[in-house]
Parts: C-alpha cells; sequence; structure tokens
C-alpha cells in the first residue's frame, strides 16, 4: 500500500526534498490524516502542521482534508497557489 | 478551448485575432493580459521572478477552470495560456481570451477564469528582489475575488447587443 508524495515552492525548500513514496502507516486513510502524520515526524516537518495555511491535491486534483487515499494514489502538498 | 502551460512568450495580436477566426457568429472578445510588475505593493524592487508550476496537474486545473465558465457562460472559443521559468519585469505572465457572441459572457467568463486561475492552478512565484529572493505569499483578496463568484448568477443578464 504504497502513495507517492510531492511537495512544492516554499514547502519543498522548508523540507529539503520534493518527494518520496511512503508506505501508508495503518490508520493513513485520508490526506488530511496524512499530512497529520508527516507533520508528526519533528522538524523540519511542522511546516505541514494544522496551523499552516497547506493545500493539498490527490491524483492531480485540489483535495480536501476528509479525502480517502488508496494504494498507488498520487498526494503533493503546496503553499496556497500565486500563479497568474 | 485551448490550454498551454509554456515557458515561451506569446503574441497577444495573434492569439485575439485567433478567437474569432473562421467564426462569424462571434461578437465579442474579451481578454487579459497578466504581466510582471517591477515594484512588489511598498516592497523591494523586483528584479526577476521564477514561476514553478505541477507538471500533469497544472493543465488539468486549467481545463477545469475553462470548462466551469463553459457551464455558467456562453463561450464559443476559449484560450488561456501561462508561463512558467524565469520572467522579467514587463514580461508577460499570462493570456485568457473568450469568444462568445455577446459581450456581457465574454467579459465575465474572462475575469471568472482569472480569478479562478489565481486560487485554484498550481502556480507558484519565486521573487528574486534587491533585498533578496522570497516566495510570494497568497493575498486574501485573491480568495475573496474567487469566492463572490459563488453568489453571481451563473448567466449574465440579457446583454445589450453588440
Amino acid at each position: 500500500m504504497t502513495i507517492k508524495i510531492l511537495y512544492f515552492a516554499a514547502l519543498r525548500d522548508a523540507l529539503g526534498t520534493a518527494g518520496e513514496s511512503l508506505a501508508l502507516p495503518p490508520g493513513v486513510n485520508s490526506v488530511g490524516e496524512l499530512r497529520r502524520f508527516l507533520a508528526g515526524r519533528g522538524e523540519p516537518w511542522q511546516v505541514l502542521g494544522a496551523d499552516r495555511n497547506v493545500r493539498a491535491a490527490r491524483n492531480q486534483r485540489m483535495a480536501d482534508a476528509g479525502e480517502s487515499i488508496a494504494a498507488g494514489d498520487e498526494v503533493a502538498f503546496f503553499p496556497p497557489v500565486t500563479g497568474g | 478551448m485551448s490550454v498551454s502551460v509554456q515557458a515561451d512568450d506569446f503574441d497577444v495580436g495573434a492569439e485575439i485575432a485567433k478567437l474569432s477566426r473562421d467564426d462569424p457568429d462571434v461578437g465579442a472578445v474579451a481578454s487579459f493580459v497578466g504581466l510582471v510588475r517591477r515594484g512588489n505593493d511598498g516592497g523591494a524592487e523586483v528584479t526577476a521572478m521564477t514561476l514553478e508550476h505541477y507538471p500533469g496537474m497544472t493543465e488539468r486545473a486549467l481545463q477545469d477552470i475553462v470548462a466551469e465558465a463553459g457551464g455558467r457562460w456562453q463561450c464559443d472559443h476559449v484560450r488561456v495560456i501561462h508561463r512558467f521559468g524565469m520572467l522579467r519585469p514587463g514580461d508577460r505572465i499570462v493570456f485568457v481570451g473568450v469568444a462568445s457572441r455577446h459581450r456581457g459572457d465574454a467579459f465575465a467568463a474572462c475575469e471568472f477564469i482569472m480569478d479562478f486561475l489565481k486560487t485554484r492552478a498550481p502556480f507558484w512565484k519565486r521573487e528574486e528582489t534587491t533585498a533578496g529572493a522570497r516566495w510570494v505569499e497568497a493575498r486574501d483578496s485573491d480568495d475573496t475575488a474567487a469566492l463572490r463568484w459563488d453568489a453571481a448568477p451563473h448567466r449574465a443578464a440579457e446583454p445589450p447587443m453588440g
């Protein structure tokens, strides 16, 4: 049960990585639960903490915290977008 | 309906002309061009800007926004171009053009697409300034601009001809 995770922009810089493959830990079934799990890794992962303004996408579409995740998914975390 | 995410610049006149070519039913073309600004609201002078995006998601997000606009207004032809990579003050960043029968639909759809692009398309700006480099923070006013469409009627009121 592995997923691909991507980090963009200021989040990638803060984490020092553009992404990873992760075997989903037990109890991590949604985008929000994944974010909470990652934020719990300690410094510098607090940038994904609940008090930070972070957006997420699942399989390349914007996703809310409650959206379910499954094996093979691509989940991305990033700051609010600033294009245009 | 055509969406491009590209490093290259674009020809505004040519893009506008293409929106009504071979379609005599088009009576209005509304367009918007976004540029890199030198100043950033009282901050240090911007010397360059790098636009990062999420390859794969970006074009899909723009297509979804264009489709949403097409469900709300009559859009006969739509063109969206967004650049990425290194840009300098004065450079074009984004083009949105909408061709429709009447101007009400063209104006509204063009503004709607820009407002939603600002909050939903996965682009991030990193500015090089005279005081160092920094990621641009999202603005609350952009969220407010996108949200106001929730309350707006989905169809423009019967517009005047022309």
